[in-house]
């Protein structure tokens, strides 16, 4: 299993903030899994989180696309940050 | 150095003396404190009812707490204070406050410009405004980015 949560306008865009799935045998990568998100949701989906300005982390961790993931990991997509 | 994210507001006052009673040694206490500007939009032409602050929650903590080493490891600083509001904030309202101490003033205020300039690039924290016109997220500024430049860092991830 791992965990995938959505910040800001993309929880908003997607509509969801967060969800458990297995890790499918085809996800390796972060790039992976945002390819295989827009096969499960479809386009909607694909045009949120192949956004080029969307970052994301990996146990808390920001990371790129090629980034590696694994079992019980926790994923997570948001837009640039605007704190401070 | 304290790290905190709360949605209570900040005292400048008690948190300055706070930092004298915990360090020894110090010649100077640098702070910056941000507020909710009440007008934004290109021309500064919409006004802000309230602001409201998103983050994530344990990757916030995690990312203050890094830079704030990354600041102690730079500059000879004493102690210092990151407090980070989140939820409902009026305008006019504090949103964050940096304070750090040191023995002379150039280490903190230049700990303290580093501190808010990448805090404001890689701290998972988004705003979102709520005006006549109705709610809009705020959008990331390039500005920010190119702050960093100046401490020869990268800007945020690929």
């Amino acid at each position: 299993m791992i965990t995938i949560r959505y910040f800001a306008s993309i929880r908003e865009s997607l509509g969801l903030d967060q969800q458990q799935i297995e890790l499918p045998a085809n996800v390796s990568t972060v790039a992976q899994l945002v390819r295989h998100l827009s096969g499960l949701h479809g386009e909607s989906w694909a045009r949120v989180l192949r956004d080029g300005a969307v970052l994301v982390a990996l146990n808390q961790e920001v990371v790129s696309k090629t980034a590696v993931v694994r079992d019980r990991d926790e994923v997570a997509f948001f837009p640039p940050v605007t704190g401070g | 150095m304290k790290i905190a994210v709360q949605r209570e507001d900040f005292d400048l006052q008690e948190e300055t003396a706070a930092l004298r009673s915990r360090s020894q040694g110090i010649g100077a206490i640098v702070t910056f404190s941000g507020l909710v500007r009440d007008w934004h939009g290109d021309s500064g032409d919409s006004k802000v009812a309230s602001l409201f602050l998103e983050h994530y929650p344990g990757m916030t903590e995690k990312s203050l707490r890094a830079i704030a080493t990354e600041a102690e490891e730079r500059w000879p600083v004493l102690d210092g204070t990151i407090i980070h509001r989140i939820g409902e904030l009026a305008a006019g309202e504090q949103i964050v406050l940096v304070a750090v101490c040191s023995a002379h003033r150039q280490a903190a205020f230049a700990a303290c410009e580093f501190i808010m300039d990448y805090l404001k690039t890689r701290a998972p924290f988004w705003k979102k405004t709520r005006d006549e016109r109705g709610e809009h997220w705020v959008d990331a500024r390039e500005s920010d980015v190119s702050a960093l430049d100046k401490w020869k860092i990268q800007g945020s991830a690929e």
